[in-house]
C-alpha cells in the first residue's frame, strides 16, 4: 500500500463499495420515479393510438348516439384550447405583476400579505374554484355556463401557481445583476424590464408551462362552468363548451367499448397538445435569448 | 468630466448597525485614490455611499454631507438614479448581463437611458471598449455573450460599460481580487491610464496594488468587532506607505494586522 505523508492513496475497498452501493440506489430511485410516468404514457398510447385518427380529431360528438362509433375529439379540443388561452392571458400578467411587486419592491407588510394570499390560493381545492365562478359568474352574474367562466375558473387556479414559481425564479436573479444596473444610472422599472426580467425568463416560462398543464388536465371546476357540450362552439362567450377532460369523463365511465376507446384516443390528445404547448414555449424563449 | 469629492461627517447604518463613523474625506479630480483596511472596515460601504447605491439595500441609510463638486449628492433636487450616471461603478466579481451579447452589454447604460441611434451606440461601444483595453481581442465577436469572455475579459467588459455612459467618477470595489496575476496588471494599467479622465476611487486589499496605482491612498480601521470603521489617516501614496503617522497604518501595511 502506497502511503505518502501517513495518508493512504488507494482508496479503501470499504469506500468503494460505500460509493458503488450509492450510486445503484440513486439510479434505482430514478428508475422508481420514472416508472408510473413510464406506465401512463405507454398505457396510454397502447389504448389511444390506434383509435385516433383524422377523423377523430376532426369530427365532435353532435349526433352520434351513445352506442355508434365514429365521433370525435375536435369541439373539446377547441374548447380547451379556448378555455386555457383566456386562464393564460388572465393569469400570467397578473401573477407576473404579483411576483414582481413581491420580490422587487418587497419586503413590505403588503407584500407579505401578498405572498400569503398567494400560497393560500395554491392549496385552492379545483372544485372550490369552480364553485366560486359557478355562484358568482354563471348564477349570481346570470352570464351562463360558457367556455370564459371555465377560463375564468382556471385563471383562479393558475394564478398563484404562476406567481409563486415567477417569485422563485426572480429570487434567482442575483442581486449583483440588479445592483450593476442601477449603477450604470438606470431606473429600477427599466432593470426590471431589460434586465431582471429577461434573465429569469427561461425559469418563468418553465413556470408557466407547469401551471398551463397542470390546469389543461382540470376537470371538476369545468363540470360546473364550460358544463359540457357535444357540438362545436366556437365562441367561448355564450352557451355551454366542451373541453378534453370533460370529454375524457364523459366517455370513460361507460360500459361500452367503443366509447372508452374514445376517451383514451383523447387523453392521448391531451397529453399532446400539453407537450407541444410545451415544446413551442421552450423555443421561443431560447429563440429570444 | 472629473469631478471632485468631499464628505464630511458621513455615517452608514445597516438597520440600526453603524458601519461607518465620521467619514471626512477628500478625493481629488484626475487621481486615484486607493481604499485600503482590514475586512470589515467599511470601505465597500464607503464607496457605495458615494453614489447612493448603499441606500438601495433595505433599511441601508446614511447621514452626513457628501459633495460633488460642491454639489450635496442628498439634495432633495438631485435624482439617484442621475447621480449614477455620473458616478460609475465596477463590482468585485465581474458582471456582465447573462442575457445579453458583448455589444449590448457595452451599451446597456447608453440603451437602458433611452439611446436607440444604432450609429451612436456602435461608436459609444467601440470608444468604451478601446479605453477598456478590449477592442482589439473582442471587436470580430460583438454578437457573443458577454458571459463567454474570461474572467479578466469580463472584468475589463465591466468597465467599458461603465465608462460607456461617460461619468465623472468612477468607483471600483476590489476590481481585481477575483482575478488572474497578468489580468490584474492589464486592469492596473487601465486605472493609470483612465485617471487623465477620471476621479478613480479603488478599493483593495491588495497593498501593492495600492502602492502601484494610487496617488494618494487612505486606510480605514475597525476598533474591534461590532465597532464602525472610522478613517485612520489619508495621504499621499508615497508617503502612506513609507512613513506613515499613525502607528496602525504602518502595522497594517506592513502586514503585521489585517
Amino acid at each position: 500500500m502506497t502511503v505518502v505523508g501517513g495518508v493512504e492513496l488507494h482508496t479503501s475497498l470499504r469506500r468503494r463499495g460505500t460509493s458503488r452501493a450509492v450510486s445503484g440506489l440513486l439510479a434505482v430511485s430514478v428508475g422508481v420515479a420514472l416508472l408510473p410516468l413510464a406506465a401512463v404514457l405507454a398505457y396510454t398510447i397502447s389504448r389511444g393510438a390506434h383509435a385516433l385518427s383524422i377523423s377523430f380529431l376532426t369530427h365532435s360528438m353532435k349526433g352520434v348516439g351513445p352506442l355508434d362509433p365514429g365521433g370525435g375529439v375536435y369541439h373539446a379540443i377547441v374548447g380547451t384550447l379556448e378555455q386555457v388561452a383566456i386562464a393564460a392571458i388572465l393569469s400570467v400578467p397578473l401573477g407576473l405583476l404579483v411576483a414582481i411587486y413581491v420580490v422587487e419592491y418587497g419586503p413590505s407588510r403588503l407584500a407579505f400579505l401578498v405572498r400569503f394570499f398567494v400560497d393560500v390560493m395554491t392549496g385552492l381545492p379545483s372544485i372550490v374554484a369552480g364553485l366560486f365562478i359557478y355562484a358568482f359568474w354563471v348564477l349570481a352574474l346570470d352570464r351562463g355556463f360558457s367556455g370564459l367562466a371555465a377560463g375564468l375558473a382556471l385563471a383562479v387556479l393558475m394564478l398563484p401557481v404562476v406567481a409563486r414559481s415567477s417569485e422563485e425564479m426572480l429570487k434567482l436573479v442575483p442581486d449583483e445583476l440588479r445592483e450593476a444596473t442601477y449603477a450604470l444610472g438606470v431606473p429600477r422599472w427599466r432593470a426590471i424590464v431589460s434586465v431582471v426580467l429577461p434573465t429569469a425568463s427561461a425559469g418563468i416560462t418553465t413556470g408557466v408551462m407547469l401551471a398551463v398543464a397542470r390546469v389543461t388536465g382540470e376537470t371538476a371546476p369545468l363540470l360546473l362552468t364550460a358544463f359540457g357540450n357535444d357540438a362545436i362552439r366556437f365562441s367561448p362567450f355564450r352557451g355551454p363548451q366542451s373541453g378534453l377532460p370533460l370529454y375524457l369523463f364523459s366517455q370513460a365511465g361507460s360500459a361500452f367499448d367503443v366509447v372508452v376507446r374514445r376517451a383514451w384516443a383523447g387523453a392521448l390528445t391531451l397529453i399532446v397538445i400539453v407537450l407541444l404547448l410545451t415544446v413551442v414555449a421552450r423555443v421561443v424563449t431560447a429563440r429570444r435569448r | 468630466m472629473a469631478k471632485r469629492i468631499e464628505t464630511v461627517g458621513l455615517k452608514a447604518w445597516f438597520g440600526a448597525f453603524l458601519v461607518l463613523d465620521g467619514i471626512s474625506l477628500t478625493i481629488e479630480a484626475k487621481q486615484v485614490t486607493a481604499l485600503i483596511g482590514p475586512s470589515g472596515c467599511g470601505k465597500s460601504t464607503f464607496i457605495r455611499t458615494l453614489n447612493r447605491l448603499h441606500e438601495v439595500v433595505p433599511k441601508a441609510r446614511t447621514e452626513g454631507t457628501i459633495l460633488l463638486d460642491g454639489l450635496d449628492i442628498h439634495d432633495p433636487a438631485v435624482d439617484p438614479t442621475a447621480l449614477r450616471r455620473d458616478v460609475g461603478m465596477v463590482f468585485q466579481r465581474p458582471n456582465p448581463f447573462p442575457t445579453m451579447s458583448i455589444r449590448d452589454n457595452v451599451g446597456a447604460g447608453l440603451r437602458l437611458n433611452g439611446v436607440r441611434k444604432r450609429g451612436d451606440l456602435d461608436d459609444a461601444v467601440e470608444r468604451s471598449l478601446r479605453l477598456a483595453g478590449l477592442w482589439d481581442e473582442v471587436s470580430n465577436r460583438l454578437g457573443r455573450p458577454g458571459a463567454s469572455l474570461s474572467g479578466g475579459q469580463q472584468q475589463r467588459l465591466c468597465i467599458a460599460r461603465a465608462v460607456a455612459v461617460e461619468p465623472d467618477v468612477l468607483l471600483m470595489d476590489e476590481p481585481c481580487s477575483a482575478l488572474d496575476p497578468i489580468s490584474t496588471l492589464a486592469i492596473e494599467d487601465l486605472i493609470v491610464e483612465l485617471k487623465d479622465q477620471y476621479t478613480i476611487v479603488v478599493v483593495t486589499h491588495n497593498m501593492q496594488q495600492a502602492a502601484r496605482v494610487s496617488d494618494v491612498t487612505a486606510f480605514f480601521n475597525i476598533g474591534g468587532a461590532g465597532q464602525p470603521g472610522r478613517l485612520v489617516e489619508v495621504g499621499r501614496t508615497s508617503k502612506m506607505f513609507t512613513n506613515p503617522d499613525d502607528p496602525s497604518t504602518e502595522a497594517y501595511i506592513t502586514g503585521r494586522f489585517g
